[in-house]
């Protein structure tokens, strides 16, 4: 027995999916074009009309859309109401450059809450549930996304925000909290918090948890389902396109079912911007259809991917995208490499280390340096020089395989490096800093 | 038989070691032997102190992170060749050693080694038959 949030949109047939999105795209496409002067111009540049789309198999005829149209927009460039029929903003964190800012009318507010409580429902939540929301609550999106889904589901809500982990583990243990919902690096400290403080995994009511925001691993997902005792989701999505819940896991655990309904996904090359076949690896581009304050047409989202229309077997027909394999700005090109943060964490829980490290890369002498710091788990160390070393030689190898450049891996004592409980900084690029052209 | 050694992995870089030792100090724990051993990236600091269980605590709450290994302290007479006759009897019986490091006691007017091979029972019995005597906890709380 399935449980669905929306049973006929989660199981329409294909066929259905793509007539409702055409239906959507063209009066999306009108829309845009007579109220947003920023998108009539890209449109006009590229010479397309709004006539010309005439269903989904038109949309790579539409231009695309990066971050930085939309820092070139900001603040109120793209906005495709009136301001007064607004009543939320969210931004994103701005740390690569000016904050990008987007507008939310209540209706694009009700169907946002509507695709996260589809994710509660896929992890087994019901009005049965008390659901502790981590996530940062504020511009960010993360918490009060998954607080707006879980109202919807009728689940008691513990709006926690993220950071002070004694209080989160109080308010888990007394009020017996079955659903978590935080970044996973927030969710491997909470399990790692439980453990000192001599909790074991059967110690808490949780079943499940919704993890999104950042980036993780196969191997970390395994490491919090045993630490926490709880199965691991995944769900993602963007501030640009809504927040969290453009995708989410359900219990078959192999990649995120989109909502169809609301958004349309492509994977494009991201070097040609041609759009690839189903099952190719590409940057996902996504075309939010009902967001009526800030619509965004075939928007660059940098993360590679790939889809898959694989029939699930939980019933829902919505297309799959894998977890991101990186993003294509996370990517660092080291000594002409490709190298994403996520492929070196993965070695390091692989050979047994606990995902705290941290990733420097320099250029000296005009050669690239590739430093990773691996905090050691108390158990990981020993008393003589030559274990230690051996330890440090055989993960510099490991990553080697991985990666196909050595880096020097430097362990390091536990809890030393800086660990944040939002998004932690996995990567110091000082090249950037000595502004070299990478 | 054995006695335990306090090892710390600290990163080489000022300050590390004082991080330690005022850890200890404000414990009014007492070290009794000491060795360092220094890495370009890191320490290993090896210490036999008279309340391991304490020192342990102290460290712990500092977020000092200690493991605790057996090691085997051996009484040598304090002239030469004290030392070579002992060292030649685990060569001889083909024990790998790992570090050694010394130190001697005012008190007791004697020297001592603390041994670190990979088969302590072993070592002990071959140091014993041969006429040396064992170092226990129970000593070095007394010295």
């Amino acid at each position: 027995m399935h449980n669905y949030f929306q049973k006929e949109m989660e199981t329409m047939p294909v066929e259905q999916i793509k007539a409702l999105q055409s239906e959507k795209l063209v009066k999306l496409v009108k829309r845009v074009y007579d109220n947003v002067e920023y998108y009539r111009n890209l449109m006009d540049e590229k010479g397309v009309k709004p006539e010309d789309i005439k269903g989904v198999e038109d949309l790579h005829k539409l231009p695309f859309l990066s971050k930085a149209d939309l820092r070139e927009a900001y603040p109120f460039g793209l906005l495709a109401t009136d301001l007064k029929d607004c009543v939320r903003i969210h931004s994103t964190s701005g740390t690569t450059g000016k904050r990008v800012v987007a507008f939310y009318t209540q209706n694009d507010i009700d169907v946002w809450d509507d695709c996260t409580a589809r994710a509660i429902v896929a992890a087994g939540g019901s009005n049965e549930d008390i659901v502790q929301v981590c996530y940062g609550f504020g511009l960010f999106t993360g918490g009060a996304g998954l607080n707006g889904g879980s109202h919807k589901v009728g689940s008691l809500t513990l709006p926690m925000s993220s950071g002070n982990t004694d209080r989160q583990i109080q308010f888990m243990m007394d009020l017996g909290s079955t659903i978590i919902c935080c970044t996973p690096s927030y969710a491997a400290y909470i399990g790692e918090t439980l453990k000192e403080k001599g909790y074991k995994p059967e110690d808490n009511k949780l079943k499940a948890g919704i993890f999104g925001a950042e980036a993780w691993t196969e191997e970390m997902r395994r490491d919090i389902e045993k630490n926490l005792g709880i199965k691991a989701y995944d769900i993602y999505g963007l501030t640009e396109i809504s927040g969290p819940g453009v995708s989410f896991e359900c219990e078959e655990q192999t990649g995120m079912h989109i909502n169809e309904d609301h958004f349309i996904a492509e994977i494009i090359d991201p070097d040609t911007g041609e759009v690839l076949p189903e099952g190719s690896k590409g940057e996902l581009v996504f075309t939010s259809l009902d967001k009526e304050a800030f619509p965004l047409i075939r928007y660059r989202t940098r993360d590679i991917c790939v889809l898959s229309r694989k029939k699930c077997s939980c019933g829902r027909t919505f297309i799959k995208m894998s977890k991101p394999m990186g993003r294509s700005d996370d990517m660092m090109i080291i000594k002409g490499v490709n190298v994403f943060p996520s492929q070196i964490e993965a070695v390091l829980l692989n050979e047994g280390y606990a995902p705290n490290y941290q990733i420097v890369v320099d250029r000296v002498n005009n050669s690239d340096t590739l430093d990773v710091y691996v905090e050691m788990k108390e158990t990981d160390f020993s008393d003589k020089v030559k274990d230690m070393t051996k330890k440090e030689k055989q993960l510099s190898a490991a990553i080697t395989a991985m990666l196909g450049i050595r880096p020097i891996v430097h362990l390091v004592a536990p809890k030393s490096i800086a660990r944040s409980e939002g998004k932690a900084v996995r990567v110091i690029d000082n090249r950037k800093r000595l502004g070299i052209t990478i | 038989m054995a006695i335990r050694q306090l090892s710390l992995f600290v990163e080489n870089k000022p300050g590390s070691l004082a991080g330690v030792t005022d850890a200890i100090a404000d414990a009014q724990i007492d070290i009794r032997a000491m060795s360092m051993a220094d890495t370009q990236e890191f320490g290993l600091i090896r210490m036999i102190v008279d309340d391991v269980e304490t020192a342990k605590q102290k460290l712990n709450d500092r977020d000092l992170f200690v493991k605790i290994t057996e090691v085997v302290g051996v009484a040598v007479s304090d002239e030469p060749g004290g030392l070579a006759k002992a060292v030649r009897i685990i060569a001889d019986a083909g024990i790998n050693m790992d570090y050694m490091y010394a130190f001697i006691s005012v008190s007791k007017k004697n020297a001592y080694v603390v041994i670190r091979v990979d088969d302590n029972e072993t070592a002990e019995k071959l140091l014993a038959e041969n006429g040396f005597k064992l170092v226990t906890e129970s000593d070095i709380s007394k010295m």
